[in-house]
């Protein structure tokens, strides 16, 4: 090993400067000379006709470029927003999507105009004074309503509301497992519709040079290569004629992945207009445009024996897919795939059901499915416990794929390369005081106090790829990443990735990687990322999870190249056989004889040099893409105590311990961080946020900050992090994922520990999020 | 129509002509180009353009520019002094009070004023004191941790705790 040992040590970010002085790049904070400035008129309705658009009197007013409708676009922009197969693979109806409506519109927010002018208050202005005549259509909300033959059409010209209907394993795979059941759990589980809401809004700007044939697009985007992909097919350019670079971001958790009407417009008004263009999205537009998570129910049976021994699981999974589909909208089904937890079964049968609504288009958030399959499995093996008067760790502890059994291949044929459960839970326990928990919570309830205590003993799949289970999931292309390393002549080695940091970290984390692999001070390591024009021909972004699982891997494998090159020089200029030369400490030296060494500087200086073995080219620097074997499978147990206040029925959160694991750690302080966000995200979920619309006309009620309850520091609880290490077989650095853990984990255990809470009163189930007024309803009922 | 501004930004000062619709955020976005100061909403919810006027902390999305008129303005610019930060980037720094840094310059001068009208704020008023402002990434653990250690310091050196109370002067 490197004597550095970066690999393991709270190095502080070096982002940090930046950001805390005031100095970070974010897309708002660029503006090009001669720049316009667009902003564009949205449909007021969730469903209607567009009969016309006046805009006499806007193209008059003050400042204004130009006033654009669908028409000045359709030379311009072609073909449909991609929709990535995913875990679906039958489809059955897939709106086309232009980016801005002509004809009809589906939902409230969809663009039916654009407005450039000289400054953002005129393009406001502008935008304000089209008039637009519509004629309102029935609004489609109710997924089972949908659903029903006759049911309006969330597109008129759509053969009804299926987005999709797959059954990965039909009911028949479970007969056996009902047959043999003492007792059988029925539940619907709802996933409240989520608006991911980053800090930073989304913005575009874009600059196509004429003259040059060249587009440049600076945006906040989780992805810029696949953007770069997607804009240039739609503006009939080539890859090679289009930059996206994609700045310092101010959050994604999922909304920043896929492409946007915007991302197609903007470049296209820059092309119409020979101006730099530049639109920044508002924080309504933003909840009301932006893609949103979850938005899901289940319909769930469990069968189980007795003494708790799980058997069977029937699920059938409803998706509000929104007025189009999302780009990878279909990977939220992962939730069936998941649905079996960290328990073993005799077998699970899953139905997925893609509605298409008059809502904005679902796609991945935080997490994306297997939060949904956590906070499923979990509230159903509580019901079950609850049902047999089980301890819950009891029947979980019963029930848990054991270490032995890794790799384990689950009722779905999915490997969990490893795992070991119980010692998580253990540690949790400890952690938490189960024990002393138990005793308050009998003496409070004599009191008539509500306290509960709630279980997530999550897993996770993430790290995104492998080629043949993701190629045919994108539509071709296969989720590895690629990396290249380069040396200079004095020995400074600059990392590219294809991943993109937006919080994460990775100027941080990836050097550390590199300089303890090449034993060189980690300030000679730099990470440049998120530029297109820079490193390798392709990048596939971040999210799910895999930046280090994939990328980082081939990070590690794109320097262990550039070693390789350097042995054989070493080798060469030591006059000893390559196969006698060892590389140690940043230091190539001959076997045996520590003194005959070349240092790791002095062997880049000689690459560029004449004085190279035969057949070697100039330079030190290398390329490599990793396609990784499987997936890496995180895992851990939250446990989440409440107190729900009799009188109002609000419920306090009054502790909250974590153990995860997420296999070898490369910078603890920013795992810990990365464990600390998605706990609270999931908190959030169970027990502040929800996009509401209007179950009738479709209208959005949460459409600030005002109504979607994002919640601050005064709502959330201190939380306790501990870990285990079960490193990942998977790669050669043993690491699994932790960004989306926290979110993938926490919500199961809050809810199930308000479950706990109000069982005294016999109420079983609660669905997110759970609200005072909705707990002190209940309360009130099961008083009666 | 446009109004004559003149206020003092970081210690410097400035005079120019803006529309009276003009936000205090865009003018010192868009006007001066101090782009620290950011916008995450439209409803004043998210705290991320909070600045200190006149010593106190505002959402300056809250204030029209031509309201600063005669007033000493602080930005998260002005907060590191002669290339040395602040206590509270510092604390943010070391204590990894941050992720995507979006909400962060505005956390920084909410903590400032926070902690200049208590400088041993508990966790529980740290919390209270900090509800004005949003952060997705940390979920608030170490922005509580950073205003704690930050307290630490600025009452170990008492030097440091001046530069905030002199509101940009």
């Amino acid at each position: 090993m490197a004597v550095t040992q970066l690999v393991g040590s709270k190095i502080h970010r070096r982002e940090d400067p930046r950001l805390i002085t005031g100095h970070g790049h974010y897309v708002d904070d660029f503006t090009r000379q001669g720049t316009a400035f667009a902003a564009f008129v949205r449909s007021p309705y969730a469903h209607a006709r567009v009969k016309s658009i006046d805009i006499t009197d806007a193209s008059k007013a003050p400042g204004v470029v130009g006033v654009y409708t669908a028409r000045d676009f359709k030379g311009l922009l072609a073909g449909t927003h991609p929709a990535a197969p995913a875990f679906v693979a039958e489809k059955k109806y897939v709106p086309e999507r232009f980016p801005i409506a002509e004809k009809e519109v589906t939902y409230q927010g969809e663009i039916v105009a654009a407005v450039l002018a000289e400054n953002k208050s005129q393009a406001a202005d502008a935008a304000n004074m089209i008039q637009v005549d519509y004629e309102d259509l029935p609004a489609v909300m109710d997924l089972e309503k949908a659903l029903e033959k006759g049911s309006p059409k969330a597109h008129l010209d759509g053969p009804d509301n299926v987005c999709w209907d797959f059954t990965y394993t039909g009911p028949e795979i479970t007969e056996a497992a009902f047959k043999e059941a003492d007792v059988v759990v029925t539940q619907r589980v709802l996933q409240n519709r989520l608006a991911p809401v980053p800090m930073e809004p989304r913005g575009v700007i874009a600059d196509y040079e004429g003259f040059d044939q060249k587009l440049t697009i600076w945006m906040s985007s989780q992805n810029p290569h696949f953007i770069r992909l997607f804009v240039s097919g739609a503006l009939g350019l080539k890859e090679s004629q289009v930059r996206v670079i994609s700045p310092d971001v101010g959050g994604g958790f999922g909304s920043k992945i896929s492409p946007y009407p915007e991302d197609y417009l903007v470049p296209a008004l820059s092309k119409i207009s020979e101006r730099p263009v530049k639109w920044t999205e508002t924080r309504s537009e933003s909840i009301q445009n932006a893609t949103h998570g979850r938005g899901q129910f289940y319909d769930c049976e469990v069968a189980a024996k007795k003494d708790g021994t799980l058997l069977g699981m029937r699920v059938v999974q409803y998706v509000d897919v929104g007025a189009y589909h999302g780009t990878f909208g279909a990977f939220q089904p992962v939730a069936c795939l998941m649905a079996g937890g960290a328990y073993k079964w005799k077998g699970i049968s899953a139905r997925t059901i893609g509605v298409l609504t008059n809502r904005v288009p679902t796609d991945p958030y935080r997490g994306a499915g297997r939060p949904e399959a956590t906070h499923l499995v979990e509230r159903m093996v509580d019901l079950v416990a609850l049902e047999l008067k089980m301890d819950p760790v009891e029947i979980r502890r019963k029930n848990f794929i054991q270490p032995k059994d890794f790799p384990f291949t689950q009722n779905f044929g999915l490997v969990v390369d490893s795992g070991d459960y119980e010692k998580a839970l253990d540690k949790a326990l400890d952690l938490v005081g189960y024990k002393d928990l138990v005793k308050k919570q009998a003496e409070l309830r004599k009191q008539g106090r509500y306290m509960g205590i709630g279980f997530s003993t999550w897993i996770e799949l993430c790290g995104f790829g492998p080629s043949a289970a993701t190629a045919p999931a994108t539509g071709g292309i296969a989720l590895v990443e690629s990396a290249q390393v380069r040396v200079t002549p004095t020995g400074s080695v600059i990392v590219y990735t294809g991943t993109h940091s937006h919080g994460q970290g990775h100027e941080t984390t990836f050097p550390q990687i590199v300089a303890d692999q090449l034993g060189v001070p980690y300030e000679s390591v730099e990470l440049r990322h998120g530029d297109t024009a820079e490193g390798t021909a392709f990048g596939y972004g971040t999210y799910g999870s895999r930046s280090l699982a994939v990328g980082g891997v081939a990070i590690s494998r794109a320097t262990g190249k550039v070693i390789d090159k350097g042995k054989k020089l070493a080798a060469h200029m030591l006059e000893a056989a390559e196969e006698d030369v060892v590389f140690e400490h940043g230091s190539f030296h001959v076997k045996g004889s520590p003194d005959k060494a070349k240092a790791f500087g002095e062997v880049a200086f000689a690459s560029y040099g004449m004085n190279l073995p035969e057949g070697m080219e100039q330079g030190l620097e290398a390329v490599a893409y990793f396609d990784p074997p499987n997936l890496v499978w995180p895992f851990g147990t939250h446990i989440a105590v409440v107190e729900i206040d009799a009188e109002t029925g609000s419920p306090l959160l009054t502790k909250y311990v974590a153990v995860d694991d997420c296999g070898n750690i490369i910078n603890p302080m920013i795992v810990d961080g990365q464990i600390h966000g998605g706990i609270v995200q999931a908190i959030a979920q169970a027990l502040y946020e929800e996009v509401v619309y209007d179950d009738e006309t479709g209208q959005l009620r949460t459409g600030t900050m005002i109504d979607y309850m994002l919640p601050s520091a005064n709502e959330i609880p201190p939380i306790l992090l501990d870990k285990t290490i079960t490193p990942s077989p998977t790669n050669e650095l043993g690491v699994k994922g932790i960004g989306e853990a926290g979110t993938i984990a926490a919500s199961a255990a809050v809810i199930n520990a308000i479950c706990d809470a109000l069982s005294p009163l016999g109420i079983k189930h609660v669905d997110m999020p759970a609200t005072p007024d909705k707990l002190w309803k209940m309360m009130k009922e099961a008083g009666k | 129509m446009k109004l004559k501004v003149a206020t003092t930004v970081n210690g410097r000062r400035h005079e120019h002509e803006v529309e009276p619709r003009l936000l205090l955020v865009h003018y010192l976005r868009d006007n001066l180009g101090l782009t620290g100061t950011h916008i995450g909403c439209d409803t004043s919810q998210c705290g991320a353009c909070t600045i200190l006027v006149d010593g106190k902390a505002v959402k300056s999305c809250t204030m029209f520019a031509v309201q600063a008129e005669g007033r000493s303005l602080q930005t998260i610019e002005g907060m590191a002094k002669d290339g040395e930060l602040h206590p509270i980037q510092q604390a943010f720094w070391d204590e990894h009070g941050l992720q995507c840094g979006y909400c962060t310059p505005g956390f920084i001068m909410a903590a400032a004023y926070l902690l200049e009208q208590n400088a041993n704020p508990t966790e529980d008023e740290i919390r209270k004191g900090l509800e004005g402002n949003l952060c997705r990434c940390t979920g608030y653990v170490n922005i509580v941790k950073a205003v704690q250690t930050a307290a630490k310091t600025m009452s170990a050196t008492p030097a440091k705790k001046a530069t905030v109370t002199a509101g940009g002067n």
